[in-house]
């Protein structure tokens, strides 16, 4: 192994006069470039001749898809904020009734996927649902006399999105809101500003890297849905990519179109951190007190701070609920049991793999300040905006390629006839949720790693510790809560992963949200409903266990700021 | 220093690769036993006992992947010449079509199944074979329209149905392979000025499956939709009172009788060509076109199986009695679905 390193170290950089990056660099390089690899191969689209699909596109759908992906990327920035910032704010900065619940609560909208939330508000809500169905009956209007939302639209699934996406705001906003100083608070108090002028002057500016950092996460999330926009019939990016590939036919054009869509994204980013600059707010660690909010102001920061679990959880949770009550179709059993086996094996593999690369990448961009290294991690992450299966595509194509060498090489060694050893398992698989999913687990952890200060650092080695060991004795202890929380998030979204597992997973391997998406599709939604409930109580258990941290921060939040959720990496 | 962290490093890389070759092993469907190996598109109710037919009839156990009809197929084509699918069932004819550009299939000449499924229903060189067949009909409100105002797909384009029509996307299959039969039948112009019409006609954007534009027609959104045939049938079969509601008011009627007849498209496969396991492949396809087969494979989606004279115990297909289905050759309508889109796109019809 050590030969291994020493030999790449030496032909990598040894004679070429770059900076030393040493063998962790070296490994974490490697390691960054198997997760870019797939994300490479999407982009080698745009060196092959594509046949006239794009002259088509450009003349008649894509300028409409642009258009509609910019709509929705805006209404759910507007709706994250919203929902995230408010009810942050309101259960840092107040005491009010049920507060305590609230403030672990507000992550649960978490569990339910966009799409699953998509297929339960649309049987709810549409003409032939049960809420139309109530207001024609009571009213005695008939259809088309009346105006009704549709929930199939554009706003539709900005809200839908919203719903499912505003907790990543919320957690680092409210990260950001314990971490405020009492001192600026108190300052602008003296200045004679009110309440709101201080939480609009003081606090939200001060808030505002954590919370443009988990708007990014919740538009790249929006960039990579499928699901929710496919059952929408709103024509985004995204729809457009799998129009060309699946409708015209042209792979090519496809992987040209989820180029422009990395591009993008890629300028989204560079744009937040520009925006971030080097705008660091260090603080003494006096946290804001709490003001108490009592009566009629107390219950309506209640209803503000519920509002978005009943809509985003609640409600979804029970449609789901009834549907699967309801139906006759339904059936518990030993198939219901093995789905649940193969998803909890699917996303207990992807949350460790994907948090030791995450540490891997991190402890490197901590301790090589290489700009190689950098820029390698800046990439590694992208993978995050991709749709699931433009990531399968691309890794599908090369992984095959490999695993038809790999066979003749082992058959010609051996003299052996192995079968696919790579895409015929689930290593394919975890590869894929590794490539999609290693940005919420990196910035998790880098966010741990940045409250290891460099001076412990050196009074560990004044000690005389190794960077081994204090890897092991000083920096995991600090970092315990961000390697977990990086472990249940992505544990959380390979739970609710559908396009890759559904491409990707081995024979007789099916999962929980195969299974809902199979029966979704084929248009039977109340037989769908339990699978896709199973999800969503699966998805609370990692929550609940976040969600107590969360609680413990509060508590702990007078000693010392622990970081619970996302930040990009600085 | 530094080589023992990345020593510690490569170590967990390295226990990571254990762990998950580990997994490799598990289910990866190449064992020397008799198996075969099955992608598929398919997924219904009926499905253990068709597959666990073939198992008891040749002792051969099935192994299989429950895809996307898209995935699945580009999943072959990465997986190249190790790839461990024998068989590859899929459905819609333009996907069989394409399946076959991309020489996925492998030819294969068999007198049963030349005997058993009809000539149009497979390719004439033995690349694919359709197993069941699913009709695009429309559906209408009996109370609002008569079943002569619609008796036909051209009159969907008809300006009196201004706002009157539900479909769902035209980038559904369904839609698409509508739009290249009236493309092989009428010519371009013409089928462009007729998709021109319907999307005019269409009362709201395209959204949802085939069984909501059922539903919009039952609510009065609409009073004419395009649907499959089996969407229907499911919600004539099923118990629940607002099925059973729907299923009143809302109508379905065969077009064009009395010229072409109905569009039809297929559900159907075909032995691949890196296929590991071919005879037992070879069976299985053989297998579909069974008594035993053909019965289960069609009723599970309330379909019509492809072989000719099979009896379904299924009351409410049966019901509907004859009628006439448009003959054209489904080979030629997969190499006319890119066209199809192009000209959905061009007249608006999202």
């Amino acid at each position: 192994m050590t030969s291994l390193t020493a030999a790449l170290r030496s032909k990598t950089v040894g004679d070429l006069a770059l900076p030393r990056i040493g063998g962790l660099g070296t490994v974490s390089l490697i390691t960054a470039a198997l997760v870019v690899a797939p994300i490479g191969a999407v982009v080698w689209n745009i060196f092959l001749p594509s046949e006239a699909t794009w002259a088509h596109l450009i003349s008649t759908v894509l300028p409409e898809y642009v258009a509609n992906t910019f709509l929705l990327l805006v209404l759910v920035a507007a709706g994250v904020v919203t929902c995230g910032v408010l009810t942050a704010w309101l259960v840092t900065a107040y005491e009010f009734p049920g507060r305590g619940v609230l403030e672990w609560a507000l992550v649960l909208p978490m569990a339910i996927p966009a799409y699953v939330m998509a297929y339960a508000y649309t049987d709810w809500l549409q003409t032939s649902g049960p809420v139309q169905g109530l207001l024609r009956e009571v009213t005695g209007w008939q259809v088309r006399e009346y105006w009704f939302p549709e929930i199939r639209s554009l706003p539709g699934a900005a809200i839908m999105l919203s719903f499912a996406l505003y907790p990543y705001v919320y957690l680092l906003a409210r990260t950001a809101f314990l971490e405020q100083s009492r001192s600026s608070y108190e300052a602008a108090q003296l200045a004679g500003y009110g309440a709101w002028g201080r939480f609009w002057h003081v606090s939200l500016p001060l808030a505002r890297t954590g919370i443009v950092a988990g708007v990014a996460l919740a538009l790249m999330e929006t960039l990579a849905d499928f699901g929710t926009v496919s059952y929408f019939a709103v024509n985004t990016f995204t729809a457009g990519i799998y129009r060309a590939w699946l409708s015209l036919g042209d792979s090519v054009a496809a992987g040209q179109l989820a180029t422009c869509l990395l591009v993008f994204v890629f300028a989204m980013l560079a744009l937040e951190r520009m925006h971030r600059g080097s705008a660091r707010y260090t603080s003494n660690r006096t946290p804001i007190a709490q003001q108490v909010l009592g009566g009629v102001k107390g219950m309506g920061a209640f209803a503000l701070c519920a509002a978005p679990i009943v809509l985003g959880f609640v409600t979804p949770a029970a449609i789901l609920l009834r549907l699967a009550l309801t139906d006759p179709q339904v059936q518990f059993g030993s198939r219901i049991s093995g789905l649940i086996t193969n998803t909890f094996i699917l996303a207990g593999i992807a949350a460790v793999a994907a948090v030791i690369v995450a540490m891997l990448l991190a402890y490197a961009a901590r301790t090589v300040k290489s700009p190689l290294v950098q820029a390698a991690n800046r990439l590694a992450v992208l993978g995050y905006a991709l749709p699931g299966a433009v990531i399968a595509v691309g890794i599908l194509l090369p992984l095959g390629k490999l695993d038809n060498a790999l066979i003749a090489w082992i058959y010609q060694q051996f003299g052996v006839r192995t079968g696919l050893i790579l895409t015929g398992s689930v290593t394919a698989l975890v590869y894929a949720y590794l490539v999609r999913f290693l940005a919420v687990a990196f910035q998790t952890v880098e966010a741990g790693l940045t409250r290891v200060t460099p001076s412990m650092d050196d009074a560990a080695r004044s000690l005389g510790l190794s960077p081994g060991r204090t890897l092991v004795r000083v920096h995991l202890p600090i970092m315990r809560s961000s390697v977990a929380t990086a472990a249940l998030l992505v544990f959380v979204d390979v739970l609710k992963e559908l396009p890759a597992t559904f491409a990707m997973r081995p024979f007789n391997f099916d999962t929980l949200a195969v299974e809902a998406y199979n029966l979704a599709k084929d248009e039977r939604i109340a037989e769908a409903a339990l699978p896709a409930l199973l999800i969503v109580i699966i998805a609370l258990l990692p929550l609940v266990l976040l969600s107590r941290q969360i609680a413990h921060s509060s508590q702990r939040r007078r000693s010392e700021t622990v970081a619970v959720g996302l930040q990009l990496p600085s | 220093m530094q080589s023992r962290v990345s020593q510690s490093c490569l170590a967990i890389v390295a226990v990571v690769f254990a762990l998950l070759s580990s997994a490799i092993f598990a289910g990866s469907g190449w064992a020397q036993e008799k198996v075969m190996n099955l992608y598929t598109a398919r997924h219904y109710a009926t499905d253990e006992a068709f597959y666990s037919g073939f198992t008891k009839l040749t002792g051969i156990k099935l192994n299989r992947i429950e895809g996307g009809e898209d995935a699945l197929f580009e999943r072959i084509k990465a997986e190249g010449a190790a790839s461990p699918a024998d068989v590859f069932l899929t459905v819609d004819v333009a996907r069989l079509w394409r399946a076959e550009q991309a020489g996925i299939f492998a030819p294969l000449k068999s007198e049963l199944l030349a005997k058993r499924i009809p000539a149009h229903f497979r390719d004439p060189n033995g690349h694919w074979f359709g197993f069941s067949s699913r009709v695009r009909v429309i559906a209408y409100d009996r109370r609002k329209v008569s079943p002569g105002d619609v008796a036909r797909y051209e009159q969907l384009a008809d300006t009196k149905w201004k706002r009157e029509i539900c479909t769902r996307a035209s980038s559904h299959p369904y839609n698409l392979s509508l739009i290249s039969s009236m493309i092989l039948h009428l010519g371009e112009n013409k089928a462009r000025e007729w998709a021109r019409g319907v999307a005019a006609n269409l009362a709201r954007p395209p959204r949802g499956g085939d069984t909501d534009q059922l539903k919009a027609v039952e609510v009065g959104e609409c009073s004419i939709a395009l649907s499959n045939h089996y969407y229907y049938v499911r919600l004539m079969r099923s118990t629940k009172p607002e099925d059973r509601a729907l299923v009143e008011k809302v109508h379905i009627l065969w077009p064009n009788q009395n010229d072409r007849g109905a569009h039809v498209n297929i559900s159907g496969g075909g032995v691949l060509k890196n296929a590991p396991h071919r005879d037992a492949a070879v069976k299985f396809i053989e297998y579909l076109a069974s008594d035993q087969a053909q019965a289960l494979f069609a009723n599970g989606n309330n379909e019509w199986p492809a072989v000719k004279g099979i009896k379904l115990a299924n009351p409410e297909l049966e019901k509907f009695g004859q009628f006439r289905t448009d003959n054209l050759s489904l080979a030629s309508l997969g190499k006319t679905q890119g066209a199809a889109q192009k000209l959905a796109d061009q007249v608006g019809w999202k």
